[in-house]
């Protein structure tokens, strides 16, 4: 099972949380320090799994991750998950993402965070894999976007806005 | 076209953002979020009615508060409404927003509950999967409750769409895993496993996660899923790789499936029938034959999902573990990984391995990566994968490499990371002794472990040594040549001084012959140090110095004036001062022949489990601190064990309350039954100073027959399940009570028969039968007792335990006797059940969950959910739970009315080591309680037994 999804930038900054067992917001804060800790100190080339932090759970979890760029996508999960599934399934994550927002970059993920929300709620559901297929995946979102669309014409001129 | 265009979205938000990502300072930051929550507020609570877009806006900006880690207290009505809307995208931020920030004892579930239910049955499989969605990221008890039958409906369905089919596999996956109890299985199962011939394959990849959860609990009504998954997997690998399009990943065929079906079969032995056994090995040898050929791209995505595959083929190959040749070339092929340029596929075959070595089949084929491995440790840039290599290096010792192990291992351990110190040392301790040989190379070994890694010894590794030495008499005079040795180092650790004065103490003597280790020598030696140490080590010091004094007349004098000094004798330590003030003393006024018994050589101690061992079983993890309670427990242990030996005579009461010194309690002394090493003549004097006090004496005093008791039951049995003595039968002529107590393997019970007549009973006999197979699996010797047993009087018999391995069934005891002319004849079932061999296992919460999960094994866990059989009052039930052998863990389960526990069964082959944990549920009156241990009768057993109790 999944655990946590946690996405952060190379300063710690989270970009995305999303747990699937529960925790107090505050743990939930403290969980995604401490494995940015683990994770940031890393070296390049290193392999990318390592025991989860206490909080999370302690070696009971793996952390997998992938560092692009200016951010790491974490996956925390329990022994019943493959971790090159895992490490795939990031990948799939990150070119879905990148499929969506033309060359994702992290300021897509500051401003469309509900939309990199819907994308990994194709994918994983209640930390489990719900979609591994990208083209299944790009065909969920892309008619969300067309329900959306027809529904826009409804909302209020944006110079009102604030 | 990109499918979400950077020009939409909101603009209030985006400004909003800009706004927090230009702040200076974490103060701005926080002024101006607080200055948007305030504004947010008084829209929400204003008496315009907001539209749509503004309340989707709103709750957009809150949920990009809450992600920078600021508390959202408010909002959640107003995301409640947007779930009743029926735009498409205003309902998708509602449930979005509850399945980030609603947690699952929320006031508001029943109206989110209210909104989810009409989604799903809206026939709108977008909506339906919004309210799937929901339930799966909440999954609290109350949807379990409303959705639960609900859910397996859906999902079986002939007009369910494939989307729909998906989530609601995986939502009743998760309200399985919340509230099992509340899931009913039904006619529906059957229907579940034949979503595996499911054309589109997202959803058989669901319904195989479902599955597997569900066959892992109750396996044999999913056992047809195994027939059906290996079809598909041959399926699967057999296939082009263009058969499967979209589910073909980088040339794989399916790698996600394949990786679930093999999870999936590894819930089951190999299957029975011979034709679906030779398709499985077809598909797994495939999968070993494809690792062969070239790859079809160089992208790294292509390698990880075949190794994926691989690596879960190898897996379910070790679980079955039954066919040699795929054994070797699993074995082989992990070998050729761990010399690999990925170094995810080096860490993952050396953890695979790991679990290889443990096979008979294949122990040899690992044996011969050793250099490789080693090489690894000395290599590897990554902690992570060093720690693996010790793990396998640890997994694959035995006699033939054991030198070459530890002596790898002691080398590495001088440059380990620290987080991994101590589980090195516990590891090379246990080799070192597991597989020693002749036994000055253990000492050696352990001697190193102290100069290389003092400080990650702990109590246990030197307790052990000691254990050892003084058991051996043909390493104790090589032992004292050693440690006097390693004492002549201006700075050695603390750990080696306690070694050091506990063995010249005992065995000095035999050293004692060559000038350059005089007595006068070693004494200062040792004295030496005595400033430098802590108090705990300056106690055992003081002993080793009265033993000096008897060992050898010639230094008492110097001695003497060592402990009559004042930094002695008005020492600010009350255990210092009080040796130091003892200890002079008897050696004053004692008689040589006195001095000579009270300060004899210790005898042998009774062969135990290695206390080691059981720390690593408790401790494995990095890092761990020890808690207080438990170090607390280790320094008293340190005080009072260097007095055990010469405090028989100067103070009985710290005798009796001394906690052993190296394990060796005081009721195993007093409880004769721990034949392998009789203990010799001076220990005599200690079982009568301990059974003075000692509630495990013999002599205790018969027990108080509860007279005023209810009428008994036909069958007490299961009362004493929990607890250890009353009344376990009786009818109008005799009493029968019990006694016992237990320790390790062994136990002892004392058996009262009352007469409860004014006559004699005549020709009194019993007899123990252990019917079928429980005669190899407990040894029950009665001890004899009197033919006859007086009116109103009571005769006791003594029982011996033993227990060989684990058992099911209960000895009876058969009971003859004349009364009057009549010949009586009783048969009771002996309440010796497999609980009574537990030893409590204190543990952190860290290390429960990781045994806990090592346990994870379908066979290895029994669960059980039944109805209270009695109030459910929490003090009641943590009685029953200590009193069933386990220790009770605080702290350990997030939910506070949970009870868990740990513990280890003794038997004299093996050891069992059992976590349980207990789920009171008052509402329902139910209990669920899951045991896991690492033997499936086990688990049964106990399972069996504590459900009986609540």
């Amino acid at each position: 099972m999944i655990k946590a999804i946690l996405i952060f930038n190379n300063h710690g900054k989270p970009r995305l949380s999303k747990f699937y067992e529960h925790y107090t917001e505050d743990t939930e804060q403290q969980i995604i320090r401490e494995t940015f800790h683990l994770v940031s100190k890393r070296d390049e080339n290193v392999c990318n799994f390592l025991e989860g932090g206490i909080l999370i759970g302690g070696s009971d979890n793996k952390l997998i991750y992938r560092h692009y760029a200016t951010l790491y996508f974490v996956f925390c999960v329990d022994s019943s998950e493959s971790e090159l599934g895992i490490l795939d399934l990031i990948q799939v994550f990150v070119e879905t993402l990148d499929k969506c927002f033309e060359n994702v970059c992290e300021l897509d993920l500051i401003f469309h965070v509900d939309k990199v929300h819907y994308i990994l709620g194709e994918m994983v559901m209640g930390g489990m894999v719900l979609e591994t297929n990208m083209n299944e995946i790009i065909t969920q979102v892309d008619a969300q976007n067309k329900l959306e669309k027809s529904e826009t014409f409804i909302f209020q001129s944006p110079r009102q806005d604030r | 076209m990109p499918a979400v265009s950077k020009g939409d979205g909101m603009r209030g938000l985006a400004v909003f953002i800009s706004d927090i990502r230009n702040c200076k300072s974490k103060e701005a930051e926080i002024k101006r979020i607080n200055k948007e929550l305030a504004n947010i507020r008084s829209k929400f609570k204003g008496d315009k009615a907001l539209d749509g877009y503004s309340k989707k806006k709103y709750v957009c900006k809150l949920l990009f508060i809450f992600l920078l880690g600021h508390d959202i207290d408010f909002g959640h009505m107003e995301a409640v409404n947007l779930l009743s809307s029926n735009k498409y995208t205003e309902k998708q931020i509602g449930y979005l927003f509850i399945s980030v920030l609603v947690n699952s004892n929320s006031d508001l579930i029943r109206l989110i509950n209210n909104a989810i239910k009409n989604d799903l049955s809206s026939r709108n499989p977008t909506f339906m999967n919004l309210a799937l969605h929901c339930i799966a990221n909440v999954g609290s008890r109350e949807m379990a409750e409303a959705f639960a039958a609900e859910v397996p409906r859906i999902l079986v369905a002939g007009d369910t769409m494939d989307s729909v089919k998906q989530s609601a596999a995986l939502c009743l996956l998760r309200l399985n895993r919340t509230s099992p109890d509340l899931v009913p299985m039904g006619e529906w199962t059957a229907r579940v496993v034949h979503l595996l011939n499911d054309q589109h394959l997202g959803v058989v990849t669901a319904a195989t996660s479902l599955i597997t959860t569900l066959a892992q609990k109750n396996p044999d009504d999913f056992k047809t899923s195994v027939s059906l998954a290996v079809a598909r997997l041959s399926r699967i690998v057999t296939s082009a790789s263009t058969d499967l399009q979209d589910y073909t990943y980088y040339f794989v065929a399916a790698p996600w499936l394949s990786v679930k079906l093999l999870r999936l079969l590894q819930c089951y032995p190999p299957p029975e029938d011979a034709a679906i056994r030779g398709r499985l090995t077809e598909c797994l040898e495939t999968i070993l034959n494809k690792a062969q050929e070239p790859p079809k791209s160089k992208k790294v995505q292509h390698s990880n999902a075949k190794n994926a595959v691989l690596f879960e083929a190898i897996s379910l190959i070790i679980h079955h573990d039954s066919e040699p040749t795929l054994l070797v070339r699993a074995c082989n092929q992990l070998g050729q990984f761990l010399q690999h340029r990925e170094t995810n596929l080096r860490y993952l075959a050396l953890e695979s391995m790991c679990m290889l070595a443990s096979s008979e089949f294949s122990h040899e084929a690992v044996k011969t990566h050793i250099e490789t491995v080693i090489n690894a440790l000395k290599t590897e840039r990554d902690v992570s994968v060093r720690q693996r290599a010790v793990d396998l290096l640890y997994a694959m010792c035995d006699r033939s490499n054991a030198k070459q192990i530890v002596a790898e291992m002691l080398s590495y351990l001088e440059t380990a990371d620290y987080s991994i110190r101590e589980e090195i040392v516990l590891k090379v301790a246990i080799l070192a002794e597991k597989y020693a040989v002749d036994y000055t190379w253990y000492v050696d070994t352990i001697l190193n472990l102290i100069r290389i890694a003092g400080d990650y010894v702990s109590e246990e590794v030197w307790y052990r040594v000691i254990q050892i030495v003084i058991n051996r008499d043909d390493v104790q005079g090589y032992a004292a040549k050693t440690v006097f040795e390693a004492l002549q180092a201006p700075a050695c650790h603390e750990n080696l001084v306690k070694v050091g004065g506990y063995i010249l103490g005992e065995f000095g003597n035999l050293i004692a012959g060559d000038p350059r280790s005089s007595p006068l020598v070693q004494f200062n030696l040792l004295h030496s140090k005595f400033h430098l140490c802590s108090v705990p080590t300056r106690a055992l010091l003081l002993s080793a110095y009265i033993k000096f004094i008897n060992l050898f007349p010639e230094v008492k004098g110097t001695i003497q004036e060592v402990l009559r000094s004042d930094s002695q004798q008005r020492n600010a330590d009350v255990e210092l001062q009080q040796r130091a003030v003892e200890y002079l003393r008897l050696s004053c006024i004692a008689s040589t022949d006195i001095l000579a018994t009270v300060l004899e050589e210790m005898p042998p101690f009774p062969e135990r489990e290695s206390s080691i061992l059981a720390k690593l079983k408790r401790k494995k993890g990095p890092g761990t601190v020890p808690d207080i309670e438990e170090s607390r427990k280790e320094r008293s242990a340190n005080v009072n064990g260097g007095t055990n030996h010469t405090s028989a005579t100067s103070n009985a009461k710290v005798a009796a309350s001394s906690t052993d010194l190296l394990g060796l309690g005081s009721a195993s002394t007093s409880l004769s039954s721990t034949p392998p090493a009789a203990p010799p003549a001076a220990s005599s004097l200690l079982v009568d100073v301990f059974s003075e006090n000692s509630p495990a004496a013999a002599a205790a005093a018969p027990i108080a027959v509860p007279t005023t008791a209810a009428p008994v039951a036909d069958d007490n049995f299961s009362r004493f399940v929990c607890k250890n003595n009353g009344v376990l039968y009786e009818n109008q002529l005799l009493q029968i009570g019990l006694k016992s107590e237990y320790r390790q393997n062994l136990g002892r019970m004392y058996v009262f028969y009352g007469n409860k007549t004014s006559t004699q009973f005549l020709n009194f006999g019993t007899s123990v039968v252990c019917q079928d197979g429980l005669a190899s699996q407990l040894n029950v010797h009665l001890k004899p007792a009197d033919p006859t047993v007086d009116g109103g009087a009571q005769l006791q018999q003594i029982v011996n335990i033993e227990c060989v391995s684990d058992f099911m069934e209960a000895p009876v005891l058969n009971i003859q006797f004349r009364y009057g002319g009549t010949l009586q004849n009783i048969a009771v079932k002996l309440p010796i059940t497999l609980n009574k061999f537990f030893q409590p296992t204190e543990m952190t919460s860290q290390d429960f969950f990781q045994r806990w999960k090592q346990l994870s094994a379908p066979q290895q866990e029994v669960q059980k959910i039944f109805k209270a059989k009695h109030s459910m009052d929490t003090e009641v039930t943590k009685a029953k739970i200590i009193g069933f052998g386990v220790a009770l863990l605080d702290g350990v389960d997030p939910n506070p009315s949970n009870f868990v526990g740990a513990g280890v069964i003794h038997t004299k082959t093996t050891q069992v080591g059992c976590l349980l944990r207990l789920e009171p549920n008052t509402q329902a009156q139910m209990y669920r309680l899951t045991l896991r241990t690492s033997r499936d009768t086990v688990s049964q057993r106990l399972c069996d037994l504590l459900s009986d109790q609540f």
